[in-house]
């Protein structure tokens, strides 16, 4: 990559070519991966860098003095660098390396949440949160008695706010998902987050489905926390980061204990370091985290305004699509504009599981379940949905093939 | 897809066999697959160490659906000792398709059996041993 095209010229498909997995046939059938809002495809690059790390630089970080050491060292936190970068964090000392969202935000209700919640406080959140942002405030709110109101949704799939700052009495802290994973909603996290400072919360933003998407500015979002996981953007499994305002940060306790997080450890006692390294103990995800900064130099190579407005054609194209096979029903917002790639759907007298199975012969890879999301299907009444969800390898065709089999399936069971 | 959904599949999802719930049951065994959300309820009828009938309750996707349809037919007229004597493969025969890779769908497959044989040991008194539990 490296050149930056216009928008109408976006090259998809020589863009597609640099994921390797994507030209391997399925059942003998070309490859429709419409499953990247649960882990996306890796573009060479990043699968090269996470190989050329094991290869050449590997060594523990920030605790040898020999050359590769020294060497990982500098590689791990020129990507964190990268990583504050691409958020438009203050500082890089704001970005602390996780496996992923779900570390990131159990990080916070561990730290922050056990240090600053008391028996009666409140936590808001919303329905349409996964599981990610949901169980770690339920544990902690049984551990603290603090306790927990949803923001409801309405039938669109949005998120009502017209008694937002009446909800927002005694909360101490909001935490909402940026895009929901299974309406594909897009909530207006910056107006969320004026509104909860005024009434004295602080904001976590659950960013596993946008920062891979849109651009995202933390300072621009007036947030707190943003918590997103690398391998949902290009990056390895095993990466991810938590964004906290430093000010934060630097009063919360540690984390996990043990090496690294330290400052001077006695058999009477211990200082803990600074951020981030107070919150990273142990062995870090060294390669991965690096081989994540090289997926954000993919992405921002592309460009995420780029891939933000690509995406919204091919789910504007979708939803036009998809509207036109007989029994479907689609959840969540039924335009393109304020939502992103993410289009959940119910098949009349098909099982989403088979759904899914019948997609698989025709080489087309969705997701089927509840998405980690188990409330927001029991508030709609729907035991599963089956998803397809885009990312800027994706093409028309792919969606026309969805389309097609989803007949197929629907004449099957007929 | 005709290896997965076989006439046979798609016949018994959509008109089970032994649908509805019985009026004085024996025992009632309800089993859940949390990954997909198919949930069967299965009424066993059980007269001198023997199930005189069956009926059941579920939704989910066909494979678990058409499962217990096919299961319920089965075990109508066999002794405890023989149900407890059926095995994963005895399901997989029934419904003849090759899921043997997926341990996915299998999950879904077997949940007739797992609510069969635990409303079995529940009759009798005793558990669900740790590898049934692992069907």
């Amino acid at each position: 990559m490296g050149t930056q095209k216009d928008i109408d010229q976006f090259d998809i498909l020589t863009l597609r070519r640099e994921f390797p997995i994507l030209q391997q046939p399925i059942h003998g059938k070309p490859l429709a991966f419409l499953d990247s809002g649960a882990s996306s495809q890796k573009p060479r690059r990043v699968i090269t860098s996470l190989e050329h790390y094991y290869e050449h630089t590997n060594a523990n970080v920030h605790r040898g003095v020999y050359q590769l050491s020294e060497q990982a060292t500098f590689a791990y936190e020129r990507a964190r660098g990268k990583v504050a970068k691409f958020i438009n964090a203050r500082s890089l000392k704001e970005i602390v390396f996780v496996r992923n969202t779900t570390e990131a935000i159990n990080l916070v209700a561990n730290t922050w949440g056990a240090a600053n919640l008391r028996p009666g406080d409140r936590i808001l959140l919303t329905v349409m949160e996964h599981h990610s942002n949901l169980v770690p405030w339920q544990m902690i709110a049984q551990r603290t008695g603090a306790k927990i109101d949803y923001l409801e949704i309405d039938g669109d799939g949005r998120l009502i706010l017209d008694d937002l700052d009446r909800r927002l009495q005694g909360v101490k802290i909001v935490a909402v998902t940026h895009q929901s994973n299974v309406l594909g909603t897009i909530n207006p996290v910056a107006e969320i987050a004026a509104r909860a400072h005024a009434a004295g919360a602080v904001v976590l933003v659950d960013g596993a489905q946008s920062v891979p998407h849109m651009p995202v500015d933390v300072q621009a979002l007036g947030i707190d926390f943003l918590a997103f996981s690398g391998h949902k953007m290009c990056g390895p499994t095993g990466s991810g980061a938590l964004w906290g305002r430093k000010a934060l940060l630097d009063a919360m306790p540690p984390f996990l204990g043990g090496g690294s997080m330290i400052q001077n450890v006695t058999l009477e006692g211990t200082t803990y370091a600074d951020v981030p390294t107070r919150f990273e103990a142990g062995t870090p995800a060294i390669g991965e985290s690096i081989a994540l900064g090289e997926a954000i130099d993919f992405l921002s190579d592309v460009g995420m305004a780029r891939i933000h407005a690509y995406e919204q054609k091919l789910t504007a194209y979708a939803l036009d699509r998809l509207s036109e096979v007989h029994g479907l029903q689609l959840y969540g917002p039924p335009t393109a504009e304020q939502r992103g790639g993410v289009i959940s759907f119910t098949l009349e007298g098909v099982h989403p599981h088979d759904v899914a199975a019948i997609l698989d012969t025709e080489g087309i890879a969705v997701r089927a379940g509840h998405h980690c999301c188990q409330p927001l299907h029991d508030l709609l009444n729907i035991p599963a949905t089956a998803r397809a969800s885009f990312y800027l390898y994706n093409i028309p065709e792919e969606i026309d093939r969805l389309a097609a089999a989803l007949e197929k399936a629907r004449r099957l069971f007929a | 897809m005709d290896d997965l959904y076989r006439e046979l599949i798609i016949e018994h999802s959509k008109y089970p066999h032994n649908a509805g719930t019985l009026e004085n049951p024996t025992v009632t065994q309800e089993e859940k697959n949390p990954l997909c959300g198919d949930q069967i309820k299965i009424d066993l009828a059980i007269e001198d160490g023997v199930i005189t009938d069956v009926r059941f309750v579920g939704r989910g996707c066909a494979i678990s659906q058409a499962a217990t349809s096919l299961l319920t037919d089965e075990i109508k007229g066999k002794s405890l000792d023989e149900i407890k004597q059926l095995t994963k493969d005895d399901v997989l025969d029934l419904i003849g398709i090759p899921l043997g890779h997926n341990p996915v769908r299998i999950k879904c497959a077997l949940l007739p059996l797992k609510a069969v044989k635990a409303g079995v040991y529940s009759f009798l008194g005793t558990q669900l041993e740790d590898d049934e539990d692992e069907l």
